[in-house]
């Protein structure tokens, strides 16, 4: 049997699995890698600027794609770098697979140059991590990092690969002992699928809070809840990090849930008396204070990941279960026991009332564009193109949550868990790099591109023609909302002084730039971002103060949203400010 | 405002996990992580082959803490499997203890007289020390080393409990 060096049997072993794009950033500890990789053909390598844009890159690839991203780093720096993004992977649920060069396995504990502990670093914010300490593992490493990734609750696997290992060789044919035992959640107990399918059908108040995992579990797990959300006709809700799930033209949808979600949303899962979290985890921007959250309903949760069931929320029913095969269990129970959608006229008339409120509405100007009103002119010009959008985090984040609206999965890749800053760029061109004639647009904030905007070279590059739509009200708004809500309007260190010109900075880099700051000329300004072959950075110049509502003050119920800047007011005790 | 402390309950957890690099920092690298509590741990290969390890935790925490940190453990991908001996029923516990005493006369006397109550073997003997070997639940180890305060205590080496479930079923 001929022997290769362990850089070939990871390429080898990449092609194998079906992988076609790396996001990396060469350097010294990965050379023999990149030396293999000069010399096939199969995987097309983008060059990031930075580590930290080559995980996320591979997270908006991943997201959008529903396959694996694969980021291939250095050691040291490199892995260091890169590990914002593994978290936040890690996070979301996002699988990865990150290969991260090593020094040689001699040098390891010595202080060598560009040595850093990868795997000490990142054990605890991926699924899994790797040292691979012999070439003839590292092929049977690889598939089962795969497998770890993406099956279960996916997940980032960090394999870190030290030179020496790149460079001596194996026998091709030699298998490390694989793990066999791996079992996965997939289908649900029908005692438990039969419970609630009778818990809904008796429901009064039935409400569908879904989540991640819908997307996660792939289009099938769509199609289930809309056939689950008509069958049954309960209301739809979602958290950030399951948009589009539902369609949002659907009529059963309430908006999102939490923090900045809608007011129907909210008082819907608060007045409740079924709640049938699907694939969402009670996140703490979710449910507000624990306490007054849903107080008299009967909650059935399904999660794919045991740990999530009375994490923070009690729940009555937990199933672990994959939630598209659960909700396709208790559509078939639905129809064998020939239930009759229940008349929930009393329960859809309280939600009029509530969506009466018309909470997101907000005041309008003809003098300054109103940052609500460009993310709604920005759905209207693209709504037909199916874009995809992402975010970086902040208020922009939240008004496009709330003002632009998805009918379909994976085309909403926002940082929800870990609310990572410098996230949307790079995901928009790992979105790009999936879908090359996707419209992918990144909503931004000018405080969160500047965090990893050298990715516009990337762009570049590869002729990505990425839309970067800033929302430039030279704050770091979210910041500044909290400073005025919790500490009396004290602007610490929240104003976006030094900005850069973005219409001159796209032009450096070979972008194009609009600059607009007039609603009058708004419509023609997007159309003209829309209509240009390239990258574009579009400096949307809004209303500076404007804040994101409605809100749920940290610490506040459901039922203590605050709808609109009037109703702010200027302190907090401190039970509340501890709150994040 | 204060921190708010929460009644606590003791578990001991038992985890068969794969014996490889780095498990055990991710077991107890998670309790930190997430900021579970660990009283004690052991671990050690029982395994034919070599390729199974069982750790032993002592923990403690409310009731749905407990029960986090079982799941938050079961997700690890090295660990096969976790019991909660607490919750499963009758099971034995054990812990040994090396223990050191100095003194003559009268307490050295008597060291040794409660050392045979306690049924603690010595193990090194000089002409004013011992070093006890004792085993048993961790409440007859607390007492016998609080006796042993009295009589010329020196140090104490602990190893942590292992558990086995009653009857003839594996945990």
């Amino acid at each position: 049997m001929p022997e290769k060096s362990g850089a070939e049997i990871l390429i080898d072993t990449l092609i194998e699995q079906g992988v076609d794009t790396v996001f990396g950033y060469p350097g010294g500890a990965v050379l023999p890698i990149y030396d293999a990789l000069f010399q096939q053909t199969k995987i097309r390598h983008v060059l990031v600027r930075h580590e930290a844009g080559a995980a996320h890159a591979a997270e908006g690839y991943a997201r959008s794609t529903g396959k694996p991203g694969v980021v291939l780093v250095t050691s040291g720096p490199g892995a260091t770098n890169a590990v914002t993004g593994i978290a936040d992977a890690f996070m979301d649920s996002i699988p990865l697979i990150v290969l991260t060069g090593q020094v040689a396995t001699n040098l390891i504990g010595s202080d060598a140059f560009q040595e850093a502990d990868t795997i000490g670093i990142t054990r605890h914010c991926s699924k899994h991590n790797y040292l691979v300490k012999d070439p003839a593992e590292l092929a049977t490493v690889v598939r089962e990092a795969f497998t770890i990734a993406t099956k279960g609750r996916p997940g980032p696997v960090v394999i870190d690969i030290p030179k020496n290992v790149q460079v001596a060789t194996a026998a091709t044919d030699v298998k490390r002992l694989a793990r066999t035992r791996f079992t996965f959640a997939g289908e649900a107990d029908y005692t438990e699928i039969n419970r609630a399918v009778e818990l809904i059908a008796n429901a009064k108040a039935p409400i569908l809070y879904t989540g991640g995992g819908i997307i996660n579990s792939g289009p099938a797990a769509s199609e289930a809840l809309r056939e689950l959300a008509e069958l049954t006709g309960a209301p739809v809700t979602s958290t950030l990090m399951g948009l589009g799930a539902y369609p949002a033209s659907g009529e059963a949808w309430l908006g999102m849930l939490g923090m900045h979600g809608t007011y129907e949303a909210n008082m819907a899962m608060n007045q409740c008396d079924v709640m049938v979290c699907l694939g969402a985890r009670f996140d703490d921007r979710v449910t507000g204070r624990l306490d007054a959250f849903s107080p008299d309903s009967i909650k059935i949760h399904v999660d794919i990941d045991r740990s999530s069931m009375n994490k923070t929320v009690r729940v009555d029913l937990p199933i672990v279960a994959d939630v598209g095969t659960a909700m396709r269990q208790m559509i078939d129970v639905w129809k064998g026991r020939k239930y009759k959608k229940h008349p929930l006229d009393q329960w859809w008339s309280r939600i009029a009332g509530w969506r009466a409120v018309d909470c997101l509405s907000y005041p309008g100007s003809t003098q300054e564009i109103m940052p609500q009103y460009a993310i709604e002119r920005l759905f209207e010009a693209t709504k037909d193109k199916a874009p995809i959008i992402t975010t970086e985090v902040g208020q922009h984040q939240m008004w496009a949550a709330q003002h632009f609206h998805f009918d379909a999965p994976n085309k909403w890749l926002t940082s929800g868990g870990l609310g990572t800053m410098g996230y949307g760029l790079p995901a928009a061109i790992g979105a790009q790099m999936g879908d090359p004639n996707a419209l992918v647009i990144d909503i931004a904030g000018e405080a969160s591109i500047q965090m990893n905007i050298q990715e516009m070279a990337t762009a570049t590059q590869y002729r990505l023609p990425v839309k970067v739509f800033i929302l430039n009200n030279e704050w770091m708004g979210m910041v500044r909302q909290w400073q005025e809500l919790t500490y009396e309007s004290r602007y610490s260190e929240s104003y976006s002084d030094s900005l850069p010109d973005f219409v001159a900075l796209a032009e450096a880099y070979g972008w194009k730039g609009i600059r607009c700051d007039d609603p009058a000329k708004l419509d023609d300004a997007i159309a003209e971002m829309l209509a240009y072959d390239g990258p574009v950075m579009f400096d949307c110049r809004v209303h500076k103060t404007s804040n994101c509502f409605p809100m749920i003050p940290s610490g506040a119920a459901h039922t203590d949203m605050i709808l609109s800047a009037d109703q702010v007011s200027g302190t907090m005790d401190d039970e509340a400010k501890a709150l994040v | 405002m204060h921190i708010k402390q929460e009644l606590t309950e003791r578990h001991v957890l038992t985890l068969t996990v794969d014996n490889e690099a780095g498990t055990l920092a991710r077991i107890a690298g998670m309790f930190t992580s997430r900021g579970y509590n660990i009283d004690s741990l052991t671990v050690a290969d029982i395994s034919e082959d070599h390729t199974t390890s069982r750790i032993t935790i002592v923990t403690k925490g409310p009731p749905p803490v407990i029960d986090q940190i079982i799941a938050q453990c079961e997700r690890l991908i090295p660990v096969h499997k976790v019991t909660d001996l607490t919750e499963a029923g009758p099971h034995v516990e054990r812990e040994l203890a090396l223990v050191k005493v100095s003194s003559v006369g009268d307490q050295r006397v008597e060291a040794m007289r409660l050392a045979d109550i306690y049924r603690a073997r010595v193990i090194d003997a000089t002409i004013n020390s011992f070093i006890f070997e004792i085993t048993g639940g961790p409440e007859k180890i607390d007492t016998f080393v609080a006796l042993m305060r009295e009589v010329g205590l020196v140090e104490v080496g602990r190893t942590g409990i292992v558990g086995l479930m009653r009857g003839a079923d594996a945990s």
